[in-house]
């Protein structure tokens, strides 16, 4: 109608009213918080992890129908994956979502992700888009500082 | 008359199309448009009076002499100052709190003094004087608000004490719209010995000013939300009060004479206003303050109040689910600022959406985040109107609201 579509799209929308993965973890191994001081979004991503494995993720929080639906995208696409195959998806998501028109990004990687492209013509809309990724990546680096420590 | 088809034709971007709709402008809370005659001033200063001020003694410099300090004549007299002594430059009402709160507050605030202010202050009157607190053991105590968006004013008289030392209140709040009883708060404030301070940053543009009347020590405002350019704000001080004050910058133009040891500071008001100034927006918000004094502030007022009772009305009957409509709904007691949340769509969304049709709002936490917190939401959409919206505007936005709602609860068509 008004070319909104672009933004949401019926899968968006749909994560959006209905997030998948949302709630707590009984045991989580890694927690990190995002906030966007900007629009007050805030998330609670939770992973468990076994052998740099994401074994199960949830998300909790207020925020928009970009960034609800990118988290729940995400926690989908998380499940079962290593963690240096998710660190990887941050980059690429990063990557797609920031592009200037005409740039190229690795949509064979993003696989279904990809749906949130239209977010880079919302210049204003992109920290939505990617709070939940950046929440993931901070739980990552610290997650292997404990790791580490240990 | 107040015509304000013939008003909007004055202002070159309301004729601009966004998406292909005509742009509705619902955010003059955070800067207004400006009409031709203040675009045509600035242009007109660099065209053909462009010089330094109060230094050369060539044609030119004289010219823009006269008109920088004619700029400040108008502003002055646009807010009734006994004098144009009164009135500093700044480049805006952050600039003019911050000025007071080191030249006066460095000075004046002590130890175990208190601050009172309101739940509604934009940032800009919040965290100045939280510093100031800090850096000198002070304390700041806020004047409870009820459910309407309104003070408390039963609970005034005991929040002013003898410790008091300032009283600093927005006079029409830019996340409610209430307009605050801020001549009552400074009578409640001198009463106990404490000075008053108005952020009119809100209200100088959208309605009749006399400090005066208003008996305030202070008044804080910017020139870009009352139609004059960006960069340039002002700062009323009582003249015995600023009289006392130190300096804020020091250096070139504030000085009478230097030695190289020490120097001497010059009359007012250019004893606060160091270095070159912002001299062809200050010719812009002169102009600004004419094409306002035509209108007439009260039309102005009439015009927006008229504006918001429609609104407040459009909104209560419209088919707008679970809207939660912030703020006082008696119009006498309101500007034309509406804040409001729905449960489904988040404000981010809704802005998006609106863009799209052309309609531009704020959404977020306006620069009062620990009041939109108190509101209990994370963020608000906020229309804010001025002088030259309208009724059918008001119209636009309701149904554009009413259809986002429907557009993120049904999907598309
Ligand atoms: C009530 C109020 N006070 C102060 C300010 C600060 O104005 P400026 O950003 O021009 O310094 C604003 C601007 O949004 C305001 O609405």
């Amino acid at each position: 109608m008004y070319d909104l579509e672009d933004l949401y799209q019926e899968i968006v929308m749909d994560h959006n009213r209905r997030p998948r993965n949302f709630g707590e973890l009984k045991e989580p191994t890694t927690t990190a918080d995002g906030f966007n001081p900007l629009c007050g979004d805030q998330i609670t991503l939770q992973l468990s992890l076994e052998d740099g494995v994401v074994v199960d993720v949830a998300f909790n929080g207020v925020g928009c129908a970009i960034s609800k639906s990118s988290a729940s995208m995400m926690t989908e696409e998380l499940k079962g994956k290593t963690l240096e195959h998710a660190e990887n998806l941050f980059e690429a998501f990063r990557k797609m979502i920031t592009r200037t028109p005409g740039e190229s990004y690795d949509s064979d990687l993003l696989g279904d992700l990809e749906i949130l492209q239209g977010v880079s013509q919302y210049p204003a809309r992109i920290k939505c888009a990617t709070l939940a990724w950046h929440t993931l990546h901070s739980a990552i680096q610290d997650g292997n500082e404990v790791v580490s420590t240990e | 008359m107040f015509d304000v088809e013939k008003i909007r034709l004055d202002f070159p971007i309301l004729a601009k199309e966004i998406f292909g709709n005509p742009l509705v402008y619902l955010d003059n809370a955070a800067t207004s448009q400006k009409p031709r005659q203040v675009i045509d001033a600035l242009v007109d200063y660099y065209e053909n009076f462009n010089a330094n001020v109060h230094r050369g003694v060539h044609t030119l410099s004289m010219e823009a002499t006269d008109k920088y300090e004619d700029a400040r004549e108008k502003v002055s007299s646009f807010i009734n100052s006994e004098s144009s002594d009164s009135v500093i430059w700044t480049r805006n009402a952050s600039e003019s709190l911050n000025l007071v709160a080191y030249s006066w507050g460095e000075n004046n605030i002590n130890e175990g003094d208190e601050i009172l202010l309101t739940p509604m202050e934009h940032h800009s009157n919040l965290v100045p004087w939280q510093e100031l607190a800090r850096r000198k053991n002070a304390d700041i105590k806020f004047i409870p608000m009820l459910e309407n968006g309104t003070l408390d004013m039963d609970r005034v008289d005991d929040l002013i004490t003898e410790k008091t030392a300032l009283v600093s209140a927005v006079h029409m709040s830019n996340a409610l719209g209430t307009i605050n009883p801020v001549r009552e708060l400074g009578v409640k404030a001198h009463r106990m010995g404490a000075k008053i301070l108005v952020d009119g940053a809100q209200s100088v543009p959208h309605m009749p000013t006399d400090v005066q009347e208003l008996n305030c020590d202070f008044l804080v405002f910017s020139g870009h939300k009352m139609l004059g350019p960006t960069g340039i704000g002002a700062l009323y001080v009582k003249k015995e009060i600023l009289e006392s004050m130190e300096p804020f910058l020091t250096g070139g133009e504030m000085v009478l004479e230097v030695s190289y040891e020490e120097a001497s500071w010059a009359d007012l008001p250019m004893k606060f206003e160091a270095g070159t100034p912002n001299i062809a927006d200050s010719i812009g918000l002169g102009s600004a303050v004419d094409y306002l004094n035509v209108l007439g502030m009260e039309n102005v007022r009439e015009h927006e109040k008229d504006l918001t009772t429609y609104a407040l009305n459009r909104f209560k009957n419209a088919d707008l689910e679970g809207l939660d409509l912030f703020g006082p709904d008696d119009p006498n007691i309101r500007g034309g600022v509406f804040s409001f949340n729905t449960p489904d769509v988040h404000p981010h969304d809704l802005g998006t959406f609106l863009d799209r049709i052309g309609i531009a709002v704020r959404t977020g936490h306006h620069c009062a985040m620990p009041l939109v917190r108190s509101l209990g939401v994370a963020a608000t959409a906020r229309a804010s109107f001025y002088l030259y919206n309208t009724k059918k505007e008001v119209d636009i936005l309701v149904d554009g609201v009413t259809e986002a709602l429907r557009y993120f609860r049904d999907g598309p068509n």
